[in-house]
């Protein structure tokens, strides 16, 4: 069975938010739309976005470190929000695991939203009905568009790769190596949720230097028996003068 | 979480709707072992129930406010194999028609002897009015399951919120039938009110019980395992909104501290002490005035009590959300 997913590297995400408007631009105007704003350049601008980039400050001055957290549906193996719908609004997807809602079936009661331990469902205000990410449902089949086109914008837009897209379910996917060897982990675990989109942590790049690999163990000038040349002696290169 | 009002009054409204009804039918019973005597009996039921239907029907109307889509609402019943919302929604109007069919079998004087046990005749009303009874705490079930059923909402994942639902609501139904009595039925008074001292009691233990478990809850989650970064020190500078959104409008009651703690004590005080104190005072100097005044005070306190209900739950959600 295919879960299609989103892996979210914060080790090299920025916090440029550019995945935040490419999938505002894209979702706006696309089947899920639109994604109404109230003063938008007034002083309190709201609306609906179905993914926000949002940072945190780990540790205390001086020894701080900014984290910039990508949050958006993390289409959940055992998604809480579906079976709470009372009309069967919201649901999972059989074939590739996407958790979507039916925007001519959600009675915006909010009830999926509250059974959401992220946060990823926003009401909108306009229509009165629940929205969250569709990792780009009306893109990713879209076979008008080219092959390496068919991806959620966001990871379209990410200029450091930082999002990369893919089944999680396939043990040889991309994104099943990267969980695999760089230590992907799922939000909350302790509520048995399974999230699909996994995270990639903070990873520092060193390496251990030995004293051996910055001093040659076989350096002739560290044997007892050597004996360094005097000026005086003839080198072989002074005897091919003769 | 953000306390809704359309929800606030669906769930009390409903709650003196249920107490009522079995009040109702406790009162029919008593009679039919012949522990009390009512005069008129067919209009004192039938009246009654119209109370019921009235306290139904305005939980009801307000419910539809919560609704952002209301004229969608006929697909709600349809994921009752899933949704305790949904169950709730069948619960709802098959116990209002159970209570309808009840009122109107002594309205329009439909009953018959179905049955004699010993000495004592058995009623079809009454038999409709059991039903009915049974139809009324599944529906206590469904209200509060909707709400103990997500886990991660930790003050509400407890039975103790189904059992306060219950325990509530015929406190407050009992109350409102002694009311109901002192002008149609002053033989019952002593029986309903009896009865409403005691699950006024009974619920405030349980209400005070689930304090005291909320007030030592351990959360769950923590900004560590919201965002998968182990350290203590974990500031949220920016939530990927300037003006708020839903998620901040929708988990966050916006209120104080101190308001909190004055509705706790608000409601303690409203829905049990003053109350309690009224009826026994009312009861044994068979003053009316003060009766009512316990019904109304009571439910006001109920209103409070349900605003601090959902005030009080906190969503693991806000962990994203810390600068609102």
């Amino acid at each position: 069975m295919t879960q299609l997913a989103l892996i979210i590297d914060l080790n090299v995400c920025v916090g440029c938010s550019a995945c935040v408007t490419s999938c505002k631009e894209w979702n706006t105007s696309g089947s899920a739309g639109p994604m109404t704003d109230f003063n938008a350049y007034g002083h309190d601008p709201t609306g609906t976005f179905f993914n926000r980039v949002q940072s945190f400050e780990i540790g205390e001055y001086p020894h701080t470190e900014m984290v910039h957290f990508p949050k958006s549906c993390l289409h959940c193996e055992e998604p809480p929000c579906v079976p709470v719908c009372p009309t069967g609004a919201s649901y999972k997807r059989e074939e590739d695991g996407i958790v979507l809602v039916d925007y001519d079936k959600c009675v915006g009661c909010k009830y999926c939203s509250w059974a959401c331990p992220y946060g990823a469902r926003e009401i909108d205000e306009s229509q009165k009905v629940m929205k969250k990410c569709t990792l780009c449902v009306d893109r990713i089949y879209d076979t008008s568009l080219p092959e390496d086109r068919r991806q959620p914008a966001c990871v379209l837009a990410c200029p450091t790769s930082a999002r990369i897209f893919g089944d999680v379910h396939d043990e040889y996917s991309e994104v099943s190596r990267l969980i695999r060897e760089e230590g992907g982990y799922q939000l909350m675990p302790e509520w048995g949720t399974n999230p699909a989109n996994h995270y990639l942590p903070r990873r520092k790049a060193k390496i251990k230097i030995q004293r051996e690999d910055l001093e040659r163990v076989e350096n002739p000038l560290k044997d007892e028996n050597f004996t360094k040349p005097s000026d005086d002696d003839l080198t072989l290169e002074d005897s091919s003068w003769i | 979480m953000h306390p809704a009002f359309s929800v606030i009054f669906l769930t009390t409204l409903l709650g003196v709707g249920q107490g009522l009804f079995m009040a109702l039918i406790t009162a029919q019973t008593y009679t039919l072992v012949e522990l009390v005597h009512v005069e008129e009996s067919s209009s004192f039921y039938a009246l009654g129930t119209l109370l019921v239907l009235v306290f139904v029907a305005l939980a009801l109307f307000a419910s539809f406010f919560h609704l952002g889509r209301p004229e969608r609402a006929w697909r709600t019943p349809s994921q009752w194999r899933t949704s305790w919302l949904s169950r709730e929604v069948i619960a709802l109007p098959v116990f209002g028609a159970i209570a309808f069919i009840y009122g109107a079998i002594q309205w329009f004087g439909w009953d018959f002897e179905v049955t004699k046990i010993g000495d004592f005749s058995l009623p079809f009303s009454l038999l409709v009015g059991v039903v009915g009874v049974a139809a009324s705490f599944t529906l206590f079930l469904c209200t509060g399951m909707i709400y103990a059923c997500i886990r991660f909402l930790q003050e509400w994942a407890t039975p103790l919120t189904v059992v306060n639902f219950i325990l509530l609501g015929l406190a407050s139904g009992f109350t409102v039938a002694t009311v109901y009595a002192t002008f149609t039925a002053p033989g019952l008074i002593a029986m309903f009110g009896g009865w409403a001292i005691v699950f006024t009691v009974v619920a405030a233990i349980t209400r005070i019980s689930a304090l005291i478990r909320n007030s030592r809850i351990k959360p769950k989650s923590t900004p560590t395992t919201a965002i998968g970064v182990r350290h203590s020190k974990i500031r949220q500078t920016a939530q990927g909104a300037m003006g708020g959104s839903f998620n901040t409008r929708e988990y966050f009651h916006g209120k104080s501290a101190g308001f909190l703690v004055f509705m706790k004590w608000g409601f303690l005080a409203m829905v049990f002490v003053i109350p309690l104190f009224l009826l026994v005072i009312g009861l044994s100097q068979k003053l009316s005035v003060l009766i009512l005044a316990a019904a109304v005070i009571q439910y006001l306190g109920l209103i409070m009590e349900r605003w601090f209900f959902f005030a009080q739950a906190n969503h693991p959600q806000n962990i994203y959300y810390q600068v609102a």
